[in-house]
C-alpha cells in the first residue's frame, strides 16, 4: 500500500509529493533496493551551478532519491558546508584552523584535507534554505529526537501543504510523546480546515480554538474574510475560536510585557547596584561608574580569550564563572585607585567630584580604546544560556535574560547580607551615618571609604560581566548605562538598597508597558518626565532614609 | 604608524631635495587631508578609513607620487564631535593648505563641514552610503545614494528569488539617515502597491539595547500570513543587541529576513554570526567577492597593516576608488588647483574591486554595481544577487515629490546641484 503510494507520487514532479514519497520510504520500508549511486551523483553534481533556480531543481531531485546520505548532504548544504573540489567532485568540508577537513559527499568517507584555494563553496540563499528545511523537515517528522519532531511539525504548520496530510496522520498514529502528538493534532487541524467533510472542518475549528498562536488566528480570520467557509454553523465556530484565541493572546500580551519589564528591570538593577553603594551610601557622584561596568565586561572578554586558547573546548562554557571574580577584582582595584588617587581629596565638594570623575571616565574609555581597539569585542554566549524557552502562545523568555534576572537578584541578596551581617558592613554603615562618631569609636574611616568604593566598583564590574551577555562590549558600553543607573538610584531613594530594587523593577515594567503604545523613544521621555515630577514631590525618592543620617 | 608616516615625510623631503639638486622641478609634497575620528564613538568605524588612506598614499608614493611630487597625509582627529569636524576642516584647508580632503562618516559630520568646504572652496571625498538629498560642488560622494543601496535591496526582496516579501518593517535609529531613507522607501513601497497596513515603521534611540518588545512586535506583525521582511537602518552600536535578540527569540532568516544598510564586515566582528546566517546586507562591495583585483588589494592591505585579520569594507573601497580618480584627475589637469581638478574629475573611471568600472558622474556621485550578500557563520557575506551593470547614483530621490523634480549637474552651463530641470 505504502509502496504503491510512493510510486504513484514519485511520478509527480512537485517537490512536496516527491519528498513525501521519500519520507514514506524512509519511515516504513528502509531502502530495500540498492541505492542508485549514479542518480545520487548526477543530482549532486547538478548543484554545481551559479543559478539558484537550477540549484533548487537539484535539491528537489535529491529530496526524491532514496539514499540514507541525503539528509546529511542537504543539511550540510543548508549550513554552507558543501564545496566543489578542484577536480569537480562535491565534498562536505568543515573548517579547522587554516585547513578544511573533508569527506566525500556520496560515500561519507574522509579524504585528505585541503586549503581554501582548492575549494569552491556552493552558495545557498534563504529561498534554498527554506526549501531544504521543507525537505529535511518531512524526513525529521520520523526522527528519534522528540525536539526535532516538534520542530518539524511546527515548520509544517507554518507552511501548510495539503499534500503532507497523510504523512501527518501517519506520524500522529505512531507518536508516543504527548507534546509532539498535540502539535501534530494542530497541524492536522490546520490542514483539515479545508477538508470537504463539514464534520472534519468543525472538529478542526474546535481543536484550533485551543491554541494561542497568532499565526493560526490569522489563518482562521483569513478563512472568514475570504468567505471560504459556506457552512453557517462552522462560521460561528470560527468566530468563537477567534474570540477565544484573542482572549488568550490579550492575557499573554500582558504576561509578556510583565516579563519583558522584569527583564529590563533586572538589567537596570544590575547597572545600578554598584552606584547604590558609591552614590547611595557614600554620596559620591561617580560619573565613571559606567566605565567600571565596562571594565567588568572587558574582563569577561579577556577570561574568554584565555579559556579559548588554554582550556579544553568542552569546558569553555564555564568561562563566565571564572570571569566573575576577575571582573570583580579588576573593577574593585580600579575603584580603590580612583578613590585614593582622586576622590578622597574631594569629599564634600560634589561639583568637583562630578567633573573629576567625568574626566576619569573619558580617560578610561580612551585607555580601553587604545588597548583593545575601538571595535566591538565578541563575548560569546555559552551554550547553556543560549536560546529561549517558550512559555505559551509565542511568549518566549530568552535564557540569557532569565539568567540575568536570577543573577541580579542573587547579587542584591549577597550584597544586602554582606552589609547587614559582616563586620565590614557594620563599619561601613557606621561611617556613612556619622563619620566623626565612627572615627572616635576607633574605625579607620579612610580605609572604610576606600573599601566601600571598591565594593561598589567591584559590583559594577560583576554587572558588566553579566551585561556583556546581552549588550555589545565596546569602549562606549558604560555610557549607555550611566543615565539609567542614576535614574534608578535617585528614584528608588538614595542610600536604600530596597529602593534600588523596587525602583529598577518598577521603571522596567512601566517602560515596557509604555513602549508598545508610545514607541521606544517617547516611552523613555515619558519615564524621565515622570521621574522629574516624582522627585519634585518626594525629593528623597521612594524609600527615603530616616534617622540621623537623614538630617545632614 | 606615526613613525612610519614621519619617516615617509622625511623620505619625501629628502627625495625632493635630491631631485631639486638634479634640476628637475619638484616642489613640496602634495598634501592630502584625512578627516576621520580616531577617538570617541565613531572611532569604531572611522579608524579603518584613516588606515586605508595611509595605505593608499604609501602605495601611490611607491609608484612615484603624482605629477612627480610625493603625497603627504595630514591626519587630524575630529574626535566624533560634529562642531569639531568643521574646525578641523578649516584647519586642514587654511593652515595645512591641503589640496584635497578624504573624510567624514556620519551625515551630521558631513553637514557640519559642508559650509566650510563651500566657503573656502575645498574638495572633500565622502566615502559612506548616505541618504541623498544633497549636492555640493565641493563634495564628491563615493558611497551609495539610496537608489544604489536601499531601493535595489527592497526590489530584491520583492522578487521571487528574494522570497516575494509583501509585508515590511522599516526599523531605524532616530536620526537623519534612517528617517530620510525610510521616507524614500515608504514612498517607493506604496508606489509598488504595498498597502499602508503592511508597512510598520519603528524608530529607536541611539545605542538602544533592550530589543525584546520590538522583536516580539516584529514577530506578531509577521504572523499575518504574508511573507515579512525587516529593512534595518539601525546604526552601529545598537545592532549587536538587536541581532542577539533576533537569534535568541529564534527568528531565522528563512522566516523573517533582515536586510541592513549599515552592517558590514567591520560591524559583524563583534558578533557570533552563527544564528544570523542568511540575514542580508546591501552594499557596493563585499570583502568575500572573488576577483583578482580584490585579492591583490586585500593582500597588499594586510601586508601594509601587518594583521591578517583586518577586514576591508565598502567605505574603504569607496576611498580606494575616490583616491584613484583624484590621482587621475590631478594628472589630467596637470595641477592640484581645486577648480581644474574638479572639472577633470567628471567622467573619470576606476576599476571596482568587485569587477566592472566605476564612473564619476557630473552630479558628483559614482556609477557602481549593487550587491546583496547574506551573512555567513565566519562573519563574511556571500553575494546572492547583483545588478547586471553599474547603477548611477542619484542625488535627488525620484520617490519624494519635492525632490523628484530637482537635478544636479555641476558642469557648465547648468552648474547647479539643486535646481529644477530645465524644461526642454
Amino acid at each position: 500500500m505504502i509502496d504503491r503510494k510512493s510510486r504513484d507520487l514519485s511520478g509527480n514532479r512537485t517537490l512536496g509529493a516527491a519528498a513525501l514519497g521519500a519520507a514514506l520510504l524512509f519511515a516504513t520500508a528502509p531502502v530495500a533496493s540498492e541505492p542508485s549511486e549514479a542518480d545520487f551523483h548526477a543530482a549532486l553534481q547538478a548543484l554545481d551551478t551559479q543559478k539558484f533556480q537550477q540549484k533548487a531543481q537539484a535539491i528537489e531531485h535529491l529530496g526524491a532519491l532514496d539514499n540514507p546520505r541525503i539528509l546529511e548532504v542537504l543539511e550540510s548544504l543548508a549550513k554552507g558546508r558543501l564545496y566543489v573540489r578542484k577536480d569537480g567532485r562535491i565534498v562536505i568540508a568543515e573548517r579547522s584552523g587554516k585547513k578544511y577537513l573533508i569527506q566525500d559527499a556520496i560515500s561519507g568517507r574522509p579524504e585528505p584535507e585541503a586549503g581554501k584555494k582548492e575549494l569552491k563553496k556552493i552558495k545557498v540563499n534563504n529561498r534554498l534554505r527554506r526549501l531544504i528545511r521543507g525537505v529535511t523537515g518531512r524526513l525529521a517528522l520520523f526522527s528519534d529526537d522528540p525536539d526535532r519532531r516538534v520542530k518539524a511539525a511546527d515548520n509544517l504548520i507554518k507552511n501548510p501543504n495539503p499534500q503532507v496530510l497523510p504523512l501527518f496522520r501517519q506520524a500522529r498514529d505512531r507518536e508516543t510523546d504527548d507534546a509532539v502528538r498535540a502539535k501534530l493534532e494542530v497541524g492536522i487541524a490546520v490542514l483539515e480546515l479545508e477538508a470537504d467533510d463539514p464534520a472534519l472542518r468543525l472538529a478542526a475549528t474546535t481543536t484550533l480554538a485551543e491554541t494561542s498562536d497568532p499565526d493560526i488566528r490569522s489563518l482562521l480570520e483569513h478563512r472568514l474574510q475570504t468567505d471560504a467557509e459556506p457552512n453557517l454553523e462552522i462560521r460561528d465556530a470560527l468566530h468563537g475560536a477567534i474570540e477565544t484565541i484573542d482572549r488568550k493572546l490579550w492575557l499573554f500580551g500582558i504576561a509578556e510585557n510583565l516579563l519583558f519589564g522584569i527583564s529590563l528591570g533586572s538589567v537596570l538593577l544590575l547597572a545600578a547596584i554598584g552606584l547604590a553603594i558609591t552614590f547611595g551610601v557614600m554620596g559620591v557622584i561617580n560619573m565613571a561608574h559606567g566605565e567600571m561596568i565596562m571594565l567588568g565586561a572587558y574582563s569577561a572578554f579577556m577570561v574568554q580569550e584565555i579559556f579559548r586558547s588554554v582550556v579544553p573546548p568542552e569546558l569553555f562554557g564555564f568561562y563566565l564563572l571564572a570571569a566573575l571574580p576577575v571582573a570583580f577584582l579588576m573593577s574593585a582595584s580600579m575603584g580603590v585607585l580612583i578613590e585614593r588617587g582622586v576622590i578622597r581629596f574631594l569629599y564634600g565638594r560634589p561639583l568637583e567630584t562630578l567633573l573629576a570623575t567625568w574626566g576619569i571616565s573619558l580617560i578610561l574609555q580612551q585607555l580601553v580604546r587604545s588597548i583593545f581597539g575601538a571595535n566591538n569585542r565578541e563575548v560569546a554566549n555559552p551554550e547553556w544560556i543560549s536560546g529561549a524557552i517558550e512559555i505559551a502562545g509565542g511568549v518566549t523568555v530568552t535564557l540569557n535574560r532569565l539568567c540575568i534576572i536570577l543573577f541580579s537578584l542573587a547579587v542584591v541578596a549577597a550584597l544586602a547580607a554582606f552589609i547587614r551581617y559582616s563586620r565590614f558592613g557594620l563599619n561601613m554603615r557606621a561611617v556613612t551615618q556619622n563619620r566623626s562618631m565612627a572615627a572616635s569609636m576607633g574605625i579607620r574611616t579612610g580605609q572604610v571609604d576606600a573599601l566601600t568604593f571598591a565594593l561598589g566598583s567591584g559590583i559594577a564590574g560583576v554587572a558588566g560581566m553579566a551585561l556583556s551577555q546581552i549588550s555589545n562590549v565596546s569602549p562606549n558600553l558604560g555610557q549607555n548605562f550611566i543615565v539609567d543607573s542614576f535614574m534608578v538610584v535617585v528614584f528608588g531613594g538614595v542610600g536604600s538598597l530596597w529602593g534600588t530594587i523596587v525602583g529598577a523593577f518598577s521603571l522596567g515594567i512601566v517602560n515596557k508597558f509604555l513602549e508598545p503604545v508610545s514607541g521606544a523613544i517617547l516611552g523613555k521621555i515619558v519615564v524621565l518626565v515622570f521621574i522629574i515630577l516624582f522627585i519634585q514631590m518626594r525629593p528623597r525618592g521612594l524609600f527615603a532614609l530616616k534617622g540621623r543620617a537623614a538630617g545632614d | 604608524m606615526k613613525t612610519v608616516s614621519k619617516l615617509m615625510a622625511a623620505a619625501c623631503l629628502f627625495a625632493g631635495v635630491f631631485a631639486a639638486s638634479e634640476g628637475v622641478r619638484a616642489d613640496e609634497p602634495i598634501k592630502v587631508g584625512v578627516l576621520h575620528s580616531l577617538s570617541g564613538t565613531m572611532a569604531i568605524s572611522e579608524t579603518a578609513l584613516k588606515d586605508v588612506m595611509e595605505f593608499l598614499i604609501s602605495e601611490q608614493n611607491a609608484k612615484g607620487g603624482v605629477l612627480g611630487r610625493k603625497l603627504e597625509a595630514v591626519v587630524v582627529d575630529p574626535a566624533s564631535d560634529w562642531p569639531l569636524f568643521a574646525e578641523k576642516a578649516r584647519e586642514l584647508i587654511e593652515q595645512h593648505e591641503v589640496d584635497v580632503v578624504f573624510g567624514c562618516w556620519t551625515s551630521v559630520s558631513r553637514k557640519s563641514v559642508l559650509p566650510v568646504f563651500e566657503e573656502l572652496n575645498g574638495m572633500l571625498f565622502y566615502p559612506v552610503q548616505y541618504e541623498g538629498e544633497e549636492s555640493s560642488r565641493n563634495i564628491f560622494y563615493t558611497g551609495a545614494a539610496p537608489n544604489q543601496q536601499a531601493i535595489p535591496a527592497v526590489e530584491y526582496l520583492m522578487s521571487e528569488e528574494g522570497g516575494s516579501v509583501e509585508r515590511w518593517v522599516l526599523a531605524g535609529t532616530d536620526y537623519v539617515y534612517p528617517r530620510t531613507t525610510n521616507k524614500i522607501l515608504e514612498a517607493f513601497l506604496k508606489a509598488k502597491g504595498v498597502a499602508e497596513e503592511d508597512i510598520m515603521i519603528n524608530y529607536t534611540p541611539f545605542g538602544h539595547s533592550d530589543w525584546q518588545t520590538i522583536v516580539s512586535d516584529i514577530k506578531k506583525f509577521a504572523s499575518a500570513g504574508k511573507k515579512t521582511a525587516v529593512v534595518s537602518t539601525i546604526n552601529g552600536d545598537a545592532n549587536v543587541p538587536f541581532y542577539k535578540e533576533l537569534g535568541n527569540q529564534g527568528i531565522a532568516a528563512e522566516d523573517i529576513p533582515v536586510v541592513a544598510f549599515s552592517v558590514g564586515e567591520e560591524e559583524l566582528a563583534g558578533i557570533d554570526t552563527g544564528p544570523l546566517v542568511g540575514h542580508l546586507a546591501a552594499w557596493n562591495y563585499f570583502m568575500s567577492v572573488e576577483s583578482d583585483k580584490n585579492s591583490e588589494v586585500i593582500e597588499k592591505w594586510h601586508e601594509f597593516i601587518g594583521n591578517e585579520d583586518r577586514v576591508f569594507n565598502d567605505p574603504m573601497e569607496a576611498h580606494y576608488i575616490g583616491f584613484q580618480m583624484w590621482v587621475q584627475a590631478v594628472e589630467k589637469a596637470g595641477t592640484t588647483d581645486i577648480d581644474a581638478v574638479r572639472t577633470a574629475m567628471y567622467g573619470q573611471t576606476a576599476p571596482n574591486l568587485t569587477g566592472g568600472t566605476a564612473v564619476m558622474n557630473v552630479n558628483h556621485h559614482l556609477s557602481k554595481p549593487v550587491l546583496i550578500g547574506e551573512i555567513q557563520d565566519d562573519g563574511q557575506f556571500d553575494v546572492v544577487w547583483e545588478t547586471d551593470g553599474v547603477v548611477p547614483g542619484d542625488a535627488w530621490s525620484d520617490f519624494i515629490p519635492e525632490s523628484a523634480k530637482l537635478m544636479s549637474d555641476w558642469t557648465e552651463p547648468f552648474s547647479c546641484g539643486n535646481c529644477e530641470k530645465p524644461s526642454s
